[in-house]
């Protein structure tokens, strides 16, 4: 066990290691090319669709089963099938990772809009503003918070799962996974393990530090 | 991408035994989870400097993505079932223990208090009154941390485990997609009827809120 652990400290921090098309700091890279991509479409679909549910009140059953869909979903078969339907390249890996994030995105969103108090929209509308402005200048600016959120654990599922899709031939930090597991080197499946899950965490810490920072002055 | 029905038809015991060890490693996750948050988040809502450092830290052990959980277990408990059931423990625990505190944090001062007034002592008061007022709030998180083991047991199948993830990796092989459909299919079926048999247990436990309604 621990020359296991001494091995594993020496392939993380080799200089060797980190550079090359094969190295660290370049699948690193892939991988959060991949995952900020992916949620800025999902976001591109999500945030108008959580906005509007949330805005009109329709959609609602939908909004709340998303969520539940999206837990219920298992990610690696979603991966495969879109992966032998779609054949070799990136597009199918785009869209099993944006179909994970669109719910973490709409749910909260719409959460975010109906914690906004009716009252508020209600003076809104009285004082003359239009529906739009009400949406865009009341309840956007309000919900904001819980927006923010859903980008957020949408980010970090996404990362997670860009690890899965390294198993259909993608780069990105999974890929030490996989060929550590087909080549039985298990330093290489532990580097690649630990790697990834420092990821998640720092930029989940950091964003959410990010968002305590941004709504510092918000009570409630 | 059409179905082969003749492979599901001479695959009918494997699907079926896939399906049995994918709940079964689901749901003994889920009672896993159960029992350790428990105790853990009675100690988060009655010692508040404790609290933010247990909530906390299963938030971080949340964000770890699952493959990783699992390999990570790797040189402790290798590839087996042993492995996939603690990866799965740890994220129901989570889910769990959220939801745990959030229904005992729930529970009226008042109703407490009356309680203590009564002479029940606190571990009654806990059994009798709060857990089954706390009840409701509970089985929402045993209700989301079943949903979520019963998907995430596939990801075991890279560890050699995984249930009716196997079948995705066959498909993945061998370029066949009816095993992967079938998986997908089984896989959201099995959520669907746990999360709908939850649903009915909840309304038996919870008497009180029927006659009300």
């Amino acid at each position: 066990m621990y020359e296991l652990f001494k091995n594993l400290g020496t392939w993380l921090v080799s200089g060797s290691q980190w550079s090359g098309p094969d190295g660290i700091a370049h699948r690193l890279a892939e991988h959060l090319q991949y995952s900020l991509l992916a949620t800025l479409i999902a976001a591109a679909i999500g945030l108008p669709l959580g906005l509007l549910i949330g805005h009109t009140g329709k959609g609602t059953f939908l909004a709340i089963n998303l969520a539940s869909f999206g837990r219920a979903l298992p990610t690696v078969g979603l991966v495969v099938l879109v992966f032998l339907a779609g054949g070799l390249s990136m597009l199918p890996v785009y869209v099993a990772l944006v179909a994970l994030a669109v719910p973490a995105i709409v749910t909260n969103t719409y959460a975010g809009m109906t914690a906004v108090d009716p009252d508020v929209k209600d003076a809104a509308r009285g004082q003359g503003m239009r529906g739009r402005q009400v949406l865009l200048r009341v309840e956007l600016p309000l919900a904001l918070p819980l927006v923010l959120t859903g980008l957020r654990l949408a980010l970090i599922q996404v990362v997670a799962t860009a690890t899965i899709a390294a198993y259909v031939s993608f780069g990105g930090l999974g890929r030490y996974v996989f060929d550590g597991l087909a080549q039985r080197d298990l330093v290489q499946v532990l580097g690649g393990a630990v790697l990834v899950a420092a990821v998640a965490v720092v930029l989940d810490l950091a964003l959410s530090g990010l968002q305590r920072f941004l709504f510092r002055h918000r009570t409630a | 991408m059409t179905i082969d029905w003749s492979w599901i038809a001479d695959h009918t015991d494997d699907l079926t035994s896939l399906t049995l060890s994918h709940l079964e490693a689901a749901l003994t996750a889920v009672l896993l989870g159960l029992l350790i948050s428990l105790p853990l988040a009675v100690i988060a809502h009655r010692v508040r400097p404790l609290r933010g450092f247990l909530l906390g830290a299963s938030n971080v052990l949340f964000t770890i993505p699952s493959i990783a959980i699992f390999v990570l277990l790797l040189p402790v408990s290798g590839l087996t079932r042993t492995t996939t059931v603690i990866g799965l423990t740890v994220y129901s625990l989570v889910v769990l223990l959220r939801n745990t505190v959030e229904g005992l944090d729930s529970v009226p001062v008042r109703v407490k208090e009356a309680a203590k007034a009564m002479g029940t002592r606190p571990l009654r008061t806990l059994l009798t009154v709060e857990l089954p007022l706390a009840l409701p709030v509970i089985m929402a998180g045993v209700r989301i941390a079943t949903v979520m083991s019963i998907s995430l047991v596939s990801v075991a199948t890279y560890i050699g485990d995984g249930g009716l993830g196997q079948l995705f990796t066959d498909g993945f092989q061998r370029n066949f997609p009816t095993p992967v459909i079938v998986g997908v299919v089984l896989t959201l079926l099995l959520a669907v009827v746990a999360d709908a048999l939850l649903v009915a247990l909840q309304y038996v436990l919870t008497p009180w809120k029927r006659r009300r309604a």
